[in-house]
């Protein structure tokens, strides 16, 4: 029997970046075939090739057994791939029929008006196919999140799906739901459809999946079928690269707590949350993409209400915006430079004066030489790459946008400093200079709290490392004695032993 | 600031200064009363009711914000400063409540904006309804008049030779030059109409500048508005109506972005000074009010369509 899918020898590179090399992966008729690795293993670029978002630059598509010239998302839903996406792509004012037959709906005739018995029944059909009790005439927007993927499931298996492509499938479900789900994978199993199933969860994998494939670094690593594999293996698989002397950590002298968190808690995104930072340590927080981590930075920087008690310098505090975050001594440094971190129309020397302007001004007039000045010891601190302090903060490349960032709270002389992915996007050289900076901040007695997707990262600059899961803390490892293999499987709601 | 923000080119920063000396300098070419001193201050006087308007309405939109409420600010502040006139209070003290009267309007708009999140189109085209509505109800639809006569030197007055009005354009535009590029509550307006979460991230208090731009919008409103009255003697039910329209079009034709973050007061006086020249220009030539319309609106969406062209 030939295989539905097969991809061999499949490369790609973005602007000179190779983000896939030599990957392969295969699909038999009628099996679940997991999809796994680290944020940025090249899996989603793998799966644009496939759904003909993305051409290939150079390796083999074939589908049941015919090369496959997809080169666009319309010829590859013709060739029978749908992909069904972490965010669903459904309009919630209309109905199930009317979004299952968005753009093919039936007419009467040549006539542009739609024949909405046929629809409904259509609809009406492949519901009933995959054992779903849904009025056809019911809005999607009414809907819950389960019930929008299982339509779009349907939608797909309407166009004649025979590969389906599931992203995360279970990120948004609730526990009910997800095993709803996995009753309808069974069935699509038996009627022939051949399944990509990309996710985290470990324990959804071992639980679906026939044969398991990992990629890292854009790299195939190597297929494994379910049933004579280990967790264990797994993760090694995925991490298992060396860490070089990348990150220049330096001993520093950890004092006395500096913050501390009690039962912090917001509603629907993070659960229970404990734990203390210490004066002159970098505490990393570790986790896969989701995990509530950037939300943990929020909520102490006060965005959104949050329940539960936040101390620093083991005074209580109340903090209820950005305000007082700073005032409690918080510095943020978020994870969406462009969206959150930096005003792009203005200029360098705007962006770095904004959350000092009090301190800068007299009766609310800013002082422009002490601004000048603030501005070019900031730049010469920090080593901005400028032309003069006026260019605008859009011109310069990521990591010189970063220390922009980094330099605008940095004045405001923080006590705790929170950096979200603070080297995303960052070429090595920059990161290396923002590695440097964490190590002299910590030796003057600041504490750090770093987000970090990368586990090298986390792994080598911090001296303790906690990793989240769905909102909740679910392992803390000392230095000593965390590695990529125990970070991972508490990452993906394995249970810890650190 | 000194200049567009975010423009960096120097032919967008002087592109309406350009396009209005054009103007200037086709006027003059076919009609010789036109620069004359008499009919420049003439000019000038027309523009300062709509360039009070538009300073007030270019803090509102450098926030990524509009005011559709200007007009009915006008009338209703007014309304007010002249009943209490006409009723005999002191003229001073009347204007000052009728100032404070507009002021608070902005305020009432501001409010409802950033603590209400409410979209700012929908928000000041309710209140304009509103202020208009309470307008006829105070002055019963008819013109307040019998003010006193020292009241006419605000709006008719000269200093020096030069109408009063214009003096208070150009006090008005110092004034607020000064706030928008010297103040930190100036540079707070630029950062949250270019990025509200940043700005929120940056510890400012967002809902705060909200509040206080739509207030300074109120006051520029009223100031006009008892100009206004001044020049005409008596509070009109009506007056102001439309206002708005030709105040949102001096900022867009001084260079600021709808969208925010991006633009310049010096501008808006620029582009105030185009429209008032256009439509005293054209009344030279004879031109009917009918066509001075079209003319009009054909140059708002040519300095629109520059501008877009040269942003590619």
């Amino acid at each position: 029997m030939t295989d539905l899918l097969t991809m061999e020898g499949i490369h790609k590179s973005f602007s000179g970046v190779k983000v896939l090399e030599n990957v392969q992966f295969s699909l038999r008729q009628g099996e679940v075939h997991a999809l796994m690795g680290e944020n940025g293993a090249g899996k989603s670029t793998l799966m644009k090739i496939l759904s003909g978002i993305y051409s290939k630059d150079a390796g083999s598509v074939q589908i049941q057994g015919t090369e496959s010239a997809a080169s666009s998302p319309k010829t590859a839903q013709a060739l029978g791939v749908a992909i069904i996406h972490q965010e669903l792509n459904m309009i919630p004012d209309l109905t199930i029929s009317e979004n299952m037959f968005l753009g093919r709906e039936f007419k009467w005739g040549r006539t542009g008006f739609i024949n909405w018995s046929k629809m409904g029944a259509e609809a009406n059909n492949y519901l009933q196919q995959l054992g779903m009790d849904l009025n056809p005439d019911s809005l999607v927007g009414e809907l819950s999140v389960g019930q929008q993927q299982m339509v779009e499931i349907a939608k797909a298996l309407s166009m004649h799906a025979k590969i389906l492509v599931l992203d995360e499938p279970t990120a948004a479900l609730t526990k009910r739901e997800i095993e709803k789900l996995f009753q309808l994978i069974e069935t699509l199993k038996t009627q022939g459809v051949g399944m990509i199933y990309i996710s985290h969860r470990m324990e959804e994998i071992f639980q679906i999946s026939d044969r398991i494939t990992v990629l890292r670094d854009g790299r195939y690593i190597g297929t494994k079928d379910t049933n004579i594999t280990t967790m264990d293996e797994l993760v090694q698989m995925m991490v298992g690269r060396e860490i070089k002397e990348r990150f220049p950590k330096v001993e520093s002298k950890i004092g006395e707590e500096r913050l501390r968190v009690e039962g912090l808690a917001q509603d629907g995104k993070l659960y229970d949350i404990n734990f203390n930072v210490r004066v002159g340590e970098i505490l990393g927080i570790a986790g896969l993409m989701g995990a509530g981590r950037s939300e943990l930075a929020k909520a102490l920087f006060g965005v959104g209400k949050y329940h539960g008690k936040i101390f620093v310098n083991g005074k209580l505090v109340t903090i209820k915006g950005p305000a007082e975050a700073i005032k409690a001594g918080l510095a943020l440094i978020t994870e969406d430079r462009k969206g959150e971190g930096l005003v792009t129309d203005l200029s360098v020397r705007e962006n770095l004066a904004l959350p000092n302007l009090r301190s800068l001004s007299r009766f609310g007039f800013i002082s422009h030489r002490s601004e000048q000045e603030f501005v070019d010891d900031s730049i010469r601190k920090l080593k901005v790459k400028v032309h003069h302090s006026g260019q605008e903060v859009s011109s310069l490349s990521g990591g010189n946008q970063q220390k922009v960032v980094i330099g605008k709270w940095l004045a405001t002389q923080p006590n705790v400093l929170i950096l979200d992915e603070p080297t995303r996007g960052v070429d090595i050289g920059a990161k290396r200079e923002i590695y440097d900076l964490m190590n002299q901040l910590v030796q003057k007695g600041v504490s750090i709290i770093m987000i970090s997707s990368e586990l090298p990262e986390v792994l080598g600059m911090s001296d303790r490392i906690l990793v989240m899961h769905e909102g909740r803390i679910t392992g803390e490892f000392s230095r000593g004695n965390a590695s990529q293999e125990t970070i991972m499987v508490a990452a993906t709601g394995g249970k810890s032993h650190g | 600031m000194g200049k567009v923000r975010g423009n960096s080119g120097i032919l967008q920063r002087m592109g309406p200064l350009v396009g209005l000396i054009l103007i200037v300098f086709i006027l003059s070419m076919v009609n010789s009363d036109f620069l004359t001193v008499s009919n420049i201050f003439n000019v000038l006087r027309q523009v300062s009711i709509n360039a009070l308007i538009a300073y007030g309405m270019t803090f509102v939109i450098l926030t990524g914000g509009i005011d559709l409420s200007v007009g009915s600010i006008i009338a209703l502040s007014s309304a007010f400063a002249a009943g209490m006139m006409a009723s005999g209070t002191n003229s001073w003290l009347a204007i000052g409540i009728g100032v404070l009267s507009g002021t608070l309007m902005g305020t009432v708009n501001g409010v409802v904006i950033a603590r209400g999140k409410v979209a700012p189109f929908i928000a000041t085209l309710a209140t304009m309804t509103i202020f208009r509505g309470l307008t006829l109800v105070y002055t019963e639809g008819k013109p307040i008049t019998g003010l006193p006569d020292a009241f006419g030197m605000i709006g008719r007055g000269y200093l020096l030779e030069i109408p009063m009005p214009v003096i208070w354009m150009l006090a008005a535009f110092g004034a607020l030059y000064v706030i928008l590029k010297f103040t930190s509550f100036g540079r707070h307006v630029f950062a949250l109409g270019g990025n509200e979460e940043a700005t929120r991230l940056s510890g400012i208090n967002t809902n705060r500048v909200k509040i206080l731009v739509y207030s300074i919008s109120g006051l520029m409103a009223s100031l006009s508005g008892i100009i206004l009255t001044s020049r005409l003697n008596s509070a009109q039910p009506t007056a102001g109506t439309s206002y708005e329209l030709d105040a949102i079009a001096a900022v867009v034709l001084g260079g600021t972005s709808l969208s925010g973050g991006k633009g310049w007061i010096v501008g808006t006086l620029i582009g105030a000074m185009i429209i008032g020249i256009l439509d005293n220009g054209l009344n030279l030539l004879n031109v009917s009010s009918f066509y001075q319309q079209v003319v009009k609106g054909g140059v708002i969406l040519l300095a629109v369509l520059l501008d877009r062209s040269k942003k590619k």
